[in-house]
C-alpha cells in the first residue's frame, strides 16, 4: 500500500512526473490551479507502488509519498 | 502509513520562480535534503549567484549572501575564513562560474577553500534569455549563436570538472545529472558527499549538475530531459573526477 | 604610554587596521602599496587573523564582502588601477550595507599610468566610481600618524553606518617614514551585528546580504534608506582642519600630500605678509561644504591645490556657489607640486588682485 499526495497549488504543470511514473497513473487534471496551470493528479491511487520517482523528479516539491 | 518523501526543512515553503519543468528546482531540493540529512542547516550559509538562481536566498532556509556575477567563490572564501565552523556553499550557473567567474572558481579550488560549490550546467544563459554559454554544445543554437555554436570562432564547451581536476588541492569533484530518477539519486549522493567533506574539513568540493532550460532550449520539460541525456552527457561525461578517499586508498 | 616609533605610511595602514580590530585582509599586489599586503602577510598570522593574496582585485573586494557580511572587520588595499577593478564590489557592498574598509594609495593615471603619487582618483572615490546612487565615506590622511588614527575611525564609521569606507592617500604618504604613537584603542569593541550571516543558530532569523531589488518599490526603498543614511553622515561625519583662515584673504584648500606642501608654501607667503590660510578636508565625502560656504560668505577667496587636473575644486566651487573666486593650482602628470610652485601661485594670486584693484 502506498499513497502520493499532490499540493496542487504548487504545481506548474510541467508533466515530468507523468513521464516518469512506472505505473502511468499520473495525469494532468482538466482544471486549472490559481496560477493558471493544469495540475498533475493521480487517478488510480491503489496502483501506486510508492517508488517516489514522481516526487524525486518534481522541480517544485509538489508531491509527498507515503508507504 | 509513513511519509517516505516530503518537504525538506532546509527549503523555504515559498514556491520557486523557476520556469515549469526547470531542473533548478530539483537541484535546490537535493541541496536542501543533503543539508537536512547532515543536520547542518543552522550552520549553513549560501552564496547566491547572478543567474536564474539569483533569488536562491528566498528558497534555501539558511543565511545567505547574494554575490556579483561570477564572484560567489570569492564571497564564500571571505565568509568561510571569517566563520570556519560554518557550512558555506555557492550555487552557480555556467555563465556565472565558467565564464565571468572563471578566475574566482579556479583560485578558490586551487586554495582548497573548504567550501562546497554546486555548479548548475544548463549549457545556456537562462536568465538573460538564452545566449551562448561557455558550456554550449558545438552546433547548439542560442540567441547569440543563431547559426549554431561555431567551434572555429567560439571554441568548445568548457569541461569544468576535468579542468579543475588538474589542480592538486580540490578534495571532491563530481559531475552528475538530474534527467531521470536514478540519476537524481546519484546526484543527491554526490551533493551530500561534498557537504560531508566540508563538514569534515577536507577542503574544496564541487558538484557539477547537468540541468535543463526548457524555456530557452525551446522544448517541453520532458523533451529537455531527453535532450540532456542524449546530447549533454556525451559532451560532459558523468562521474567522480576527484575524491580524496579514493586518492588516499 | 605608548612609545614613539618610526613607521612607513603603508605599514601604518596595515598596523592601524590591526589595532582597529581588523583581522581579515584580502589584497592583490600593486605598486606603490605593496608594503601593505606584505606587512599583513607577516602580521595576520601573529594576531590569529587571515591574509589572502587574492587572484585579482575583483576577488579581493568580494572576499571583503563575504567576510564583512559574516560580521568581521575586513579590508582590502590597492592602488588606482586595482581600485578601478574593485568598483563593482564596492557598489554591491554599499547597496548591501556591508561595513568594510578600502585603502587606495593612489598613483598617476589614467590607464596603467605611472608609479608616482597622484590625487586623480578623487572623483572615483567621492562621486561613486561604481554604478548606482551610492557614496562611501572617504578619509584623506596627511601624515603617518593620521593614517593610523583614521584607519581606526574608518572601521568605526564603517560599522556605525554599515557602509564601505575608503582611506585615500597617495604614493608619497605610503612611502613616507614618520614617528608615530601606536595606541591600543581603549574603546575598541566591535558592535553586535545581528544582520550578519552567521548562521540561523539557536533560532536566529534568516539574514540575507543582498543588493537585488526586483520590485521597483523595493529598490526605491533601499535607495531612500541609503540617502537618509548619507544625509545623517553628512550631518555628523564631516572632518576638516583649518590653519590661519580667520584673517586670511585667500584660503588654500588641499588634502593629503598637497596640504603638506601647501602648508610650507603658506608659511613662506605669510612671512611676507600675505594673508593666506589653509583649509584641509579630512573627509572628502562628506565634503566640508557648509564650513567653506561660511568662509565664502565672509568674503574669503579660495585656491584648490591638487595633484590632479582639478577634481576637488568642483566640490569647492559647489560649496562657494559663486560667492567668491576659486582658483586652481595643480600638477597632474603624477608629479608633486613643489613648495616654491605653490608659493608662486599664491603670490601670483595676490598680484593679480592688486592689478584688478
Ligand atoms: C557583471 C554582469 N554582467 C552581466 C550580467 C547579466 N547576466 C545576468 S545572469 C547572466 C547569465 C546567467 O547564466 P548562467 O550563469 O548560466 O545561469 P542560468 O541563468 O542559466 O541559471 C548574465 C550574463 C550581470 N548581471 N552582471
Ligand atoms: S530560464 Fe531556463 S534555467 Fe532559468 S528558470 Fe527558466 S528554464 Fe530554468
Amino acid at each position: 500500500m502506498a499513497k502520493v499526495t499532490f499540493n496542487e497549488e504548487r504545481c506548474k504543470g510541467c508533466e515530468i512526473c507523468v513521464s516518469v511514473c512506472p505505473k502511468q497513473i499520473i495525469h494532468m487534471a482538466d482544471r486549472f490551479n490559481s496560477k493558471g496551470y493544469r495540475p498533475a493528479e493521480v487517478i488510480e491511487q491503489d496502483k501506486c507502488i510508492g517508488c517516489a520517482f514522481c516526487a524525486r523528479m518534481c522541480p517544485d516539491v509538489v508531491i509527498e509519498v507515503y508507504k | 502509513m509513513k511519509q517516505v518523501f516530503g518537504y525538506p526543512e532546509s527549503l523555504q515553503t515559498r514556491p520557486n520562480h523557476y520556469c515549469p519543468g526547470c531542473t533548478h528546482g530539483i537541484i535546490h531540493r537535493l541541496v536542501a535534503e543533503a543539508i537536512d540529512e547532515l543536520q547542518v542547516r543552522e550552520k549553513a550559509i549560501a552564496v547566491a549567484p547572478v543567474g536564474c538562481a539569483v533569488l536562491a536566498y528566498n528558497y534555501f532556509n539558511c543565511d545567505a549572501q547574494q554575490a556579483a556575477h561570477g564572484r560567489a567563490p570569492a564571497v564564500a572564501t571571505g565568509i568561510k575564513r571569517a566563520l570556519p565552523d560554518r557550512i558555506v556553499f555557492t550555487y552557480q550557473g555556467d555563465g556565472d562560474l565558467a565564464s565571468i567567474g572563471m578566475a574566482e572558481i579556479v583560485h578558490a579550488a586551487n586554495r582548497g577553500e573548504n567550501i562546497t560549490v554546486i555548479f548548475v550546467n544548463n549549457a545556456i544563459y537562462g536568465m538573460t534569455g538564452g545566449q551562448m554559454a561557455p558550456t554550449t554544445l558545438p552546433g547548439q543554437k542560442t540567441t547569440t549563436s543563431p547559426y549554431g555554436r561555431d567551434t572555429a570562432t567560439t571554441g568548445y564547451p568548457i569541461q569544468v570538472c576535468e579542468m579543475l581536476s588538474t589542480l592538486k588541492a580540490p578534495a571532491f569533484i563530481a559531475r552528475v545529472s538530474v534527467h531521470d530518477p536514478k540519476n537524481v539519486l546519484k546526484a543527491k549522493e554526490a551533493i551530500k558527499k561534498a557537504f560531508e567533506y566540508q563538514v569534515n574539513g577536507k577542503g574544496f568540493t564541487l558538484v557539477e549538475v547537468l540541468s535543463t532550460c526548457p524555456t530557452n532550449w525551446g522544448m517541453t520539460p520532458v523533451e529537455a530531459l531527453k535532450w540532456l541525456e542524449n546530447n549533454m552527457i556525451p559532451a560532459f561525461p558523468l562521474g567522480t573526477f576527484r575524491s580524496l578517499e579514493e586518492v588516499s586508498k | 604610554m605608548a612609545e614613539r616609533i618610526m613607521m612607513k605610511g603603508n605599514e601604518a595602514f596595515a598596523e592601524g587596521a590591526i589595532k582597529a580590530g581588523c583581522h581579515f585582509f584580502f589584497g592583490y599586489p600593486i605598486t606603490p602599496q605593496n608594503e601593505i599586503p606584505e606587512y599583513m602577510s607577516r602580521r595576520m598570522p601573529e594576531v590569529g587573523g587571515t591574509f589572502i593574496q587574492a587572484e585579482s582585485e575583483v576577488s579581493a573586494i568580494n572576499m571583503v564582502y563575504g567576510a564583512g557580511g559574516a560580521g568581521a572587520r575586513a579590508m582590502t588595499s590597492s592602488s588606482s588601477p586595482g581600485v578601478s577593478l574593485k568598483q563593482e564590489g564596492i557598489s554591491y557592498i554599499a547597496a548591501a550595507e556591508v561595513p568594510c574598509v578600502i585603502v587606495n594609495v593612489a598613483r598617476g593615471g589614467p590607464g596603467l599610468g605611472g608609479l608616482t603619487p597622484s590625487q586623480a582618483d578623487y572623483f572615483q572615490a567621492v562621486k561613486g566610481g561604481g554604478h548606482g546612487d551610492y557614496h562611501m565615506v572617504v578619509f584623506a590622511p596627511a601624515s603617518v600618524q593620521e593614517i593610523i588614527d583614521l584607519m581606526y575611525e574608518a572601521f568605526v564609521t564603517a560599522d556605525k553606518y554599515r557602509t564601505p569606507v575608503m582611506v585615500l592617500a597617495d604614493g608619497l604618504l605610503g612611502q613616507m617614514m614618520e614617528p608615530v604613537v601606536l595606541r591600543d584603542w581603549e574603546d575598541l569593541q566591535i558592535p553586535e551585528k545581528p544582520w550578519a550571516t552567521t548562521g540561523m543558530v539557536s533560532g536566529k532569523p534568516q539574514s540575507v546580504i543582498n543588493s537585488l531589488g526586483l520590485a521597483p518599490e523595493e529598490l526605491e526603498n533601499l535607495n531612500l534608506r541609503l540617502q537618509k543614511k548619507y544625509r545623517t553622515i553628512e550631518e555628523n561625519g564631516v572632518r576638516y582642519e583649518e590653519d590661519g583662515v580667520e584673517d586670511a584673504e585667500l584660503i588654500i584648500v588641499a588634502y593629503g600630500t598637497s596640504a603638506r606642501v601647501s602648508k610650507s608654501a603658506i608659511a613662506k607667503a605669510r612671512a611676507e605678509g600675505k594673508k593666506v590660510g589653509l583649509f584641509r578636508p579630512i573627509t572628502l565625502w562628506p565634503f566640508p561644504s557648509k564650513r567653506l560656504a561660511e568662509l565664502a560668505e565672509a568674503g574669503k577667496r579660495f585656491m584648490a591645490v591638487e595633484m590632479s587636473a582639478g577634481q576637488m575644486i568642483e566640490d569647492v566651487k559647489l560649496a562657494v556657489n559663486g560667492k567668491t573666486e576659486v582658483e586652481f593650482y595643480g600638477r597632474y602628470n603624477g608629479a608633486i607640486p613643489s613648495v616654491t610652485e605653490v608659493y608662486q601661485a599664491i603670490i601670483k594670486s595676490f598680484d593679480n588682485r592688486e592689478v584688478q584693484k
